[in-house]
């Protein structure tokens, strides 16, 4: 089996251009008559349904951001009738009130065929066992897994995250060939197998798909080695539908959008001008095919760059990079920009698992700079003053990659704090600070 | 000739001596000696132990990092100026010490020291040329 959805996945180009411009003219009605904020956002633009015959007038429309999103929270977005709905799904909340995604059953149907495609553009058959160990619940990445691997016919194991002794129990007794988690809980199963003498020759697993969080090829090499499996990278957002809006195949160089359904494109995120293929710039989507929760060009505020250039897998929807950092993500510390990508590749260069958090303060009006890192055992020495040296090892690289230096701090394995599987990486204080006094 | 002893990273957290002392009580491994170096966010517990193998496995099952490390043992005489001498004939060589801590056993009259150095098989010969006597993890079992 090479593709869940052949006609789509290898449609000739003309075709899908064709196949998104109906799609698009469509759309945009749908929205200008159903949601009220994007209507408004048009007619101040002076734009109208009117004015968009295809693709190429698609620069015309206005963007939406996530304040967007919050600002009509909860209802304010949606197209249809509450009784046509039948699931939200809702973001994690981190860095700001929630956002609330609506789904009619061909939403819910359209979005896990997504993720079926992703499965079988990784090597799996309905033969599989899928292990989904992604969190259950208004978090996409276990609903849309789990509803993919149905789709494509999987024995499914939905096993949400955490519970780390029964994801291997489970794993071992019931032969799971396909893993789907984060990265990062990925890792960490392989570290926690390894310490339980279940090497990358003995455990049943063949593949896994993994995203809903950045990781680096470094991290690729190494959730590979440890768990002697290939590792996929998936791609997606609530607001957009979930995981699948874009997925890897065997090539292992980028990941396809599924353009019978989104729109992708890359703009210049200060001034919104749309950039050509192969610009590195800001990701925004369209949905052309989701009836309840349509979004028009929402900037996802993910960096990347989009390339048409022709994959040997035989699909021709456009791929795009692994995002290099997010604008939300990124941490100005001491006038520099760092973005935890980089963090996580110095300490895989240097022999270090990626688990480490990143803590920023500010005192006596100046940026503190801290990385705490977890140890491991090749890593350990026994003396004080061999973990000082390490330490400033460490800093030296960090230095000569990020041009400030951090203060690292080595720390006992798993002591950095986990939160639904997702690592902790980055406590800003100084947000905290300046937050708490808006609010007083 | 070398006394293996064995090094485990901790958190520097209440409970966590308790817990790795507990876990090595339940496997029926007896401590010999033990050292702890600490700093602001991290300790390193040293232990001779009676049963290496043991004690690292049951350890490394609780997530912890265990590290085997070969130091040197030595027994001086339970009297004022062994040690120093002992240190002595060390500098004397010009061996630079890393860590070193002492035990004693029940019934005999004399302490022993565990000597981490960078280069145990120089430290061993200065001081076995100087009429001490090093002990061995085979050694362990019988004190």
């Amino acid at each position: 089996m090479k593709y869940f959805q052949e006609k789509a996945e290898t449609m000739p180009l003309e075709e899908l251009k064709k196949l998104q411009d109906e799609k698009l003219v469509k759309q945009v009605k749908h929205v200008y008559e159903n949601v009220a904020c994007y209507r408004e956002k048009m007619d101040a633009a002076g734009v109208k349904p009117e004015d968009i015959h295809g693709t190429a007038d698609l620069h015309k429309l206005p963007f939406l951001t996530k304040d967007d999103l919050r600002d009509n929270y909860p209802w304010g977005m949606l197209a249809v009738s509450k009784a046509d709905c039948v699931r939200i799904q809702s973001t994690s909340g981190t860095t700001g009130r929630r956002v609330v995604a609506f789904y009619t059953q061909k939403d819910v149907d359209m979005w896990e065929e997504c993720c079926a495609r992703a499965l079988v553009a990784a090597g799996a058959t309905n033969e599989d066992v899928c292990q989904v160990a992604y969190g259950y619940g208004l978090f996409t990445g276990g609903p849309g897994l789990n509803g993919g691997s149905h789709k494509l016919g999987c024995l499914t194991l939905p096993m949400s995250s955490g519970n780390t002794d029964r994801q291997i129990q489970f794993m071992q007794d019931l032969g799971a060939t396909v893993l789907c988690c984060t990265p990062s809980y990925a890792a960490y199963l392989g570290e926690s197998m390894l310490e339980r003498g279940i090497g990358p020759d003995d455990n049943p697993l063949k593949m896994g798909i993994f995203g809903a969080e950045p990781w680096t090829e470094e991290m690729r090499q190494g959730i590979e080695k440890i768990l002697g499996i290939k590792a996929y990278d998936i791609y997606g957002l609530t607001e957009i539908s979930g995981p699948g809006v874009a997925f890897e195949c065997a090539e292992q160089k980028g990941m396809h959008v599924n353009e019978d359904h989104f729109i992708a494109e890359i703009i210049n995120p200060d001034t919104g001008e749309v950039l050509p293929d192969g610009s590195t710039g800001e990701l925004v989507f369209t949905s052309l095919d989701k009836e309840a929760f349509p979004l028009l060009r929402y900037r996802t505020r993910d960096i990347c760059i989009l390339s048409r250039k022709k994959c040997s897998c035989g699909r021709t929807f456009i791929r795009m990079t692994k995002p290099m950092g997010r604008s939300d993500d990124m941490l100005i510390i001491r006038g520099v920009n760092v973005f935890p990508s980089q963090i996580e590749t110095v300490l895989l260069k240097e022999g270090y698992a990626p688990n480490y958090q990143i803590v920023v303060d500010r005192v006596n009006n100046s940026d503190t700079f801290d990385i705490l890192v977890e140890m491991n055992e090749e890593m350990f020495a026994d003396t004080v003053s061999g973990m000082t040296k390490k330490e400033k090892e460490l800093a030296g690289a960090m230095k000569s990659m990020l041009g400030i230096n951090p203060a690292i701090h080595l720390v006992a394995p798993h002591s950095i704090q986990r939160s639904e599987g997702k690592a902790v990486r980055v406590v800003d204080k100084r947000k905290l600070l300046s937050d708490s006094q808006w609010k007083g | 000739m070398a006394l293996n002893q064995i090094s485990v990273l901790v958190d520097n957290s209440q409970g966590i001596l308790a817990g790795v002392t507990n876990e090595l009580a339940n496997a029926g491994v007896n401590l010999r000696a033990l050292s702890i170096a600490d700093t602001e966010r991290f300790g390193i517990l040293r232990m001779i132990v009676s049963d290496n193998k043991l004690a690292t496995s049951v350890l490394r099952a609780k997530g912890l990092v265990v590290k085997e490390t070969e130091v040197i043992g030595v027994k001086i005489g339970d009297q004022p100026g062994k040690l120093a001498e002992a240190l002595t004939v060390l500098n004397l060589a010009g061996i630079n010490l890393e860590y070193l801590y002492a035990f004693c056993a029940r019934t005999q009259k004399h302490a022993y020291m565990v000597i981490r150095v960078a280069d145990n098989d120089a430290a061993e010969k200065a001081l076995t040329a100087a009429g001490f006597h090093m002990i061995e993890d085979t050694d362990i079992a019988k004190l």
